[in-house]
């Protein structure tokens, strides 16, 4: 039902761009002209705009590489004389945006980029007065694709945060060999439920590849420790205490120790140490080994 | 029904559950466990549950269970080879097993019975 209703309306919501079209083609035919005859002109002068956003971080000869496919496509695209044009125009647009957000440029720097377009044309269309029509329509179908340019902008630099917060996480939960039969899994940076997870499932995953018996867990690293911290270290111990391993908590710091005890956190039976070294004499000792000097 | 086979080992129930546990299976081997407890009068369960990969609270629960009921007849239970994300369920689901004791391996848990006697 409902998609049927979709369908209509895009049904209406075509016919009517259709339409649109149409009543522009004339004038896209001459602005396509226009654009052809004066490409060296436009180009070099988009180019000139462009370049000076730009600060040095591409060379001359790379904006006008770029910008020259794009003018190509923008011709193309007003002069209407493929159906592929709008599809290829959008797709270089993308691929500009995401090279530009990669190498650090701002989001109005990258929307210049299609924008100055416009600016270079006028210059050009000022003079003659007959043209404002065609300069009108081809100012509005500029900023179709400058919205497209920026909405690639934002996605890709989405793209960039998710992957760097990913790997953050997978930097932050590193799990380590100490001893035979015991690992160590210094934790850094907060723990919220997401971190927890992750640490549980490659803490226990360690625990089972190594066959060791002991887990300690040091949280020098661990900013501050409040009651939802806290209960995430619980589970974590809990759940290695199921696997059949023990846990050890160290590197609580002073103030966190001072914290833990005035929120009224209670550790249990968990052993707590207040250095790795402490952590590490404690379950050697409780795996029955000694060790004595050479 | 599947039942759960209970071998003797010794002074040792070894119990190995190779097949998806059914409620109707779970209170099945709770009573041939007791029963077995009794005729055989074992000191040590072993229960293997290496090859089970989804827990639910009932299952949970059960295993808290046999705990409770071997010690009724002094014989401690030491639970093995627990996969890591059936671990995290049960913390999930706040069933810490405090009962019982737990092993990495059958062979850590036999040598945890061992060192008892």
């Amino acid at each position: 039902m409902l998609d049927v209703a979709f369908s209509a309306l895009t049904q209406k919501v075509k016919t009517g761009i259709g339409l649109s079209l149409m009543d522009m083609n004339s004038s896209q035919g001459r602005m396509a002209d226009f654009l052809r005859a004066n490409e060296a002109k436009l180009l070099d002068r988009w180019c000139d705009i462009v370049f000076a956003t730009v600060r040095g971080r591409m060379s001359a000869d790379e904006v006008r590489a770029e910008l020259a496919d794009l003018y190509g496509l923008v011709v193309r695209r007003v002069s209407d004389a493929d159906d592929s044009a709008a599809g290829e125009l959008r797709a270089a647009l993308a691929a500009l945006s995401r090279s530009r957000a990669r190498g650090g440029f701002s989001p109005s720097e990258t929307a210049v980029a299609v924008f100055s377009l416009k600016d270079a044309v006028y210059e050009f269309v000022a003079d003659t007065a007959d043209m404002v029509p065609e300069y009108l329509a081809f100012a509005r179908s500029i900023d179709d694709l400058g919205l497209h340019t920026f909405e690639a902008y934002a996605a890709t630099r989405e793209e960039i945060i998710k992957q760097q917060s990913e790997a953050m996480l997978e930097l932050s939960t590193p799990v380590v060999q100490l001893w035979d039969g015991i690992i160590a899994v210094p934790l850094v940076g907060t723990l919220d439920s997401a971190r927890t997870q992750l640490v549980m499932e490659k803490m226990l995953d360690a625990l089972l590849v190594s066959g060791s018996s002991h887990a300690v867990i040091d949280i020098t690293g661990v900013p501050t420790v409040d009651t939802e911290v806290a209960q995430h270290l619980l589970k974590t111990v809990m759940a290695a205490r199921l696997l059949g391993a023990q846990c050890t908590i160290c590197g609580i710091r002073p103030q966190i120790a001072h914290t833990i005890v005035s929120l009224g956190i209670e550790f249990g039976d968990i052993a707590t140490k207040a250095t790795l070294a402490d952590a590490l004499a404690h379950a050697l000792r409780s795996a029955g080994l000694k060790v004595v000097p050479a | 029904m599947e039942r759960v086979p209970i071998l003797k080992i010794g002074q040792t129930l070894f119990v190995s559950i190779q097949i998806d546990l059914q409620d109707q299976s779970v209170v099945q081997l709770q009573e041939d466990l007791a029963e077995e407890l009794v005729a055989s009068r074992a000191t040590g369960v072993i229960i293997d549950i290496t090859a089970v990969e989804i827990v639910d609270s009932f299952i949970g629960r059960m295993l808290a269970t046999i705990g409770s009921i071997s010690r009724l007849f002094d014989a401690e239970t030491v639970l093995v080879g627990m996969r890591p994300a059936v671990a995290i369920t049960l913390v999930e689901l706040g069933l810490f097993l405090e009962g019982v004791r737990t092993a990495l391996n059958a062979e850590q848990g036999l040598r945890m019975l061992n060192g008892r006697s």
